[in-house]
């Protein structure tokens, strides 16, 4: 019997010793495969997601979209707002074992700036000089007052990569790519898999306490759920707004939910060609009538469970940019009609709207097409494909193109290039001298009540004439196992680790 | 033979060139601009315009025509706009993923549709023939983009025997890979499966009608020797053609079900580079393979000959 016991004692201890030394590895399933790992060439949403485990940045953001220090340990800007000066985090190792220093830091911005086919450049436009002060400190030297500066830094253009193995590597540096983020690069399998494991000399390594990560694409949402209910996978991102009754009724599964920084809405084309001109160009009205025709909170029941945000800014009514002053306007289709009317259209008014070949946002364009109908707007819906419709929208090939923002930490970037004149994404040919001021303005006041007020004046003129509808915001859905503690959603939907915790 | 051999080699050349202008013209004819579809949200004027000269999209059709095939005769395929890779690379990542999966495939669809054919030639308008027929019909009209969904959430949702996609190489974990390969290898064997079933059973009618069957049966063999070895052995000649050609419609990729089950195959590769026009992918594909497609033809000749001597002369 004591034999027994002792065996069983000794059996009990190496089942706990093995659980205690055993690997943790987090599989991912993500809704796109990444393009290019390197931070410099890389553009997509899907590849953001992991460089958050791969490389850190100079800040960051937390729940409250506040800016927080990363690799950065502060920042200090003069009072003409032309020089921002950094100060670094000590002891920080890249994955290579290269200190992290200011010297590495002007080579990341300086190749950010300089490499060819680098889409960090309009990004840092506004640096005209990146200098080091001292080993922990950078100085970046600015050709004007640019304040949206640091919340660029907390994105890709903020990644700081080991200068060795930049150099080394050249463009091929996103082959094997070397940061200083909590996890380091093993393998990638093109559209397979995309492997990552723990930096044990990371700075903040004591709050990270997964050993490996596992990214596999899987495009299809309902097989990526079917993947995390078998237990093929501890998390997904992007799940459907339709599929969370049945993960919230899975008792295996939790739910972290957060509205995404970005909006989906219809780009209107008022002055971009002659094609805009016949429709919605011709009076301001004819879009404020298309605006009242609209049930916002009806489609997003409608289309999504009621899970999104109905929404009519360029940020959604949670972000503190929001101007409440100008609510989401409830549904009048006596005053569309009336509007119509005062414009001296004939209805019903023939629209083509450009719809990109997606289901959810085909299904939308169909509930708009009702709702507009009932206005006098005759909407015809042309699906096409992504990457046609947007050589379509340049030429101005369109009369309503429903295209949705991924959305930056900094309002400058929702509205900035969609609103002035002539800016590369301005599809809908919106101009207007004031906007352009304002917009400026806006990017070289500093704190958020001054550019709050700047940006209440653009969105008081845009609301009435301007080139985009905004229709909803997206909730960022990543569900993950209940066997993962400790997990925190931030407002971007990217996923970081810190301080989560993987239970066997 | 082997003149008949290097007669066909030979015939090679001019094909491959024919379809080296059409992949290049027809994708010319794509709506869309890559250096465009490529920065997804970072659409700066600049930076596109440093992409176009970089990848030689400001230049005319024929002088990048020029610069591909040059590539393409130093063994050169190009890069990837979008993941910076060697076309080749990526081609010799993709392959034998594929090639695995249509060889399986195939294997699970001759199997089926060979011995349903038979089986139903053989009980020909017997409650077994209608039941053959009856599964072959729901196998050609069941979408594989359907059955691939219901099979994940059967097998590896419900039941958990399965895993729910994904892929393994053989050398890696041959079991896990077997897992891994076999719902997609059903899905894609299953409709071919299907026709093979028609096609057999309908040659085996033939030849058992015919005279030699008549004559082996009047010389007193055993009717599984008539079947097995003189009406079978005639019938399979259009089988193996069809085998041939479905395998190369099978290593052109099986798009939907390589993109259901997450497999990281030909289909998806090319399925993503359309979409995100990476013309380099797209050429290097599709060129390798039409090269295997016409390959794969000319082993069919040569397996025609080996099954039916009258051929040989």
């Amino acid at each position: 019997m004591k034999r027994l016991a002792i065996a069983a004692a000794a059996a009990g201890l190496l089942i706990g010793c093995s659980s205690a030394f055993a690997q943790t590895t987090l599989r991912v399933g993500l809704a796109e495969d990444p393009d290019v790992l390197d931070p410099t060439l890389a553009r997509t949403y899907v590849g953001r997601i992991v460089f958050a485990s791969l490389c850190d940045k100079l800040f960051d953001i937390d729940e409250n979209v506040n800016i927080v220090p990363q690799l950065a340990l502060s920042h200090e800007t003069t009072e003409d707002g032309k020089t921002v000066t950094i100060k670094l985090r000590p002891g920080v190792k890249f994955h290579d074992g290269e200190a992290m220093d200011a010297a590495a830091v002007k080579a990341s911005l300086e190749r950010h700036m300089t490499m060819q086919g680098s889409f960090r450049k309009p990004e840092l436009a506004a640096v005209d000089k990146v200098e080091v002060a001292d080993p922990l400190t950078v100085r970046l030297l600015l050709k004007s007052p640019f304040s949206p500066l640091i919340a660029q830094l907390t994105d890709r253009a903020g990644m700081v990569m080991s200068a060795k193995a930049a150099a080394e590597a050249g463009d091929k540096f996103g082959l094997k790519p070397v940061c200083a983020g909590p996890f380091k690069f093993v393998e990638r399998v093109q559209q397979d898999r995309i492997v990552l494991e723990k930096f044990p000399d990371y700075w903040n390594a004591a709050n990270i306490h997964v050993d490996r990560i596992v990214f596999r694409p899987i495009v299809e949402s309902t097989v990526r759920l079917a993947n995390l209910k078998s237990g093929s996978l501890e998390m997904i991102e992007r799940a459907l707004a339709t599929d969370l009754p049945e993960i919230k009724a899975d008792a295996k599964l939790r739910l972290a939910t957060v509205p995404e920084l970005g909006y989906q809405g219809i780009t209107v084309n008022i002055g971009k060609s002659d094609v805009g001109k016949a429709a919605f160009g011709k009076d301001p009205r004819i879009i404020q009538a298309f605006n009242l025709s609209l049930d916002r909170e009806a489609i997003t029941k409608v289309a999504f469970n009621g899970e999104f945000l109905p929404g009519n800014q360029w940020v959604s009514p949670k972000n503190p940019y929001y101007q409440s002053k100008f609510p989401v306007p409830k549904r009048d289709i006596a005053k569309a009609k009336e509007l119509l009317k005062a414009a001296g259209v004939s209805t019903p008014l023939s629209i083509d709207l450009m719809v990109p070949n997606n289901p959810e946002t085909r299904q939308v364009a169909e509930i708009v097409q009702a709702m507009a109908g009932e206005a006098g707007f005759d909407i015809k819906i042309r699906v096409t494909e992504f990457a046609t419709s947007l050589k379509e929208a340049e030429e101005g090939r369109y009369q309503a193109y429903m295209l949705a923002w991924s959305g930056r930490v900094d309002p400058d970037g929702n509205a900035y290039i969609f609103h002035k004149t002539k800016a590369p994404q301005n599809y809908g040919g919106y101009s207007d001298p004031d906007v352009d001021r304002w917009l400026d303005e806006a990017r070289v006041q500093g704190p958020l009540a001054d550019r709050k007020a700047i940006y209440e004046k653009i969105t008081d003129k845009l609301l009435s004439e301007g080139s985009i509808v905004y229709l909803y915001h997206r909730l960022m859905i990543i569900a993950h196992t209940a066997k993962l503690d400790g997990y925190k959603q931030m407002p971007d939907g990217l996923i970081r680790l810190t301080g989560a915790k993987l239970k066997p | 033979m082997l003149v008949f051999l290097a007669k066909r080699l030979l015939q090679l050349i001019p094909t491959l060139f024919i379809v080296s202008v059409i992949i290049f013209g027809l994708q010319q004819l794509l709506p869309g601009d890559p250096a465009l579809a490529m920065a997804g949200e970072e659409r700066d004027p600049q930076v596109l315009e440093q992409i176009r000269r970089q990848y030689r999209l400001d230049q005319p059709f024929y002088i990048q025509y020029l610069y591909w095939v040059g590539g393409v005769l130093s063994g050169n395929l190009g890069e990837s706009m979008r993941l910076k890779e060697p076309v080749l690379t990526l081609i010799a990542q993709k392959f034998p993923v594929t090639l695995q999966l249509a060889l399986m495939a195939i294997v699970i669809s001759l199997t089926i549709g060979i011995t349903a054919g038979i089986m139903s030639a053989v009980k020909r308008d017997t409650p077994i023939d209608y039941a053959v027929n009856l599964v072959a019909l729901w196998g050609i009209s069941t979408p594989n983009f359907w059955l691939g969904i219901m099979l994940i959430f059967l097998f590896a949702v419900h039941l958990g025997w399965l895993p729910a996609s994904g892929y393994v190489s053989p050398f890696q974990d041959f079991w896990l890979s077997m897992q891994t390969t076999i719902l997609p290898a059903f899905v894609l064997g299953n409709s071919f499966a299907a026709v093979l079933m028609r096609h057999t059973r309908s040659a085996m009618l033939q030849a058992m009608s015919s005279d030699y069957v008549r004559t082996a049966r009047a010389k007193g063999l055993a009717e599984r020797v008539v079947v097995l070895k003189h009406a079978m052995r005639n019938a399979l000649t259009p089988i193996v053609t069809l085998g041939a050609l479905e395998l190369g419609t099978l290593l052109s990729g099986a798009v939907l079900t390589e993109q259901v089950f997450s497999i990281p195959g030909f289909g998806k590769l090319i399925v993503d580079s359309v979409f995100n026009r990476d013309y380099a992918v797209v050429q290097g594909v599709t060129l390798i393979t039409a090269t295997t497609y016409i390959l794969l033809n000319l082993l069919a000749d040569i397996a025609y000959v080996l099954i039916n001597p009258r051929l040989r002369s």
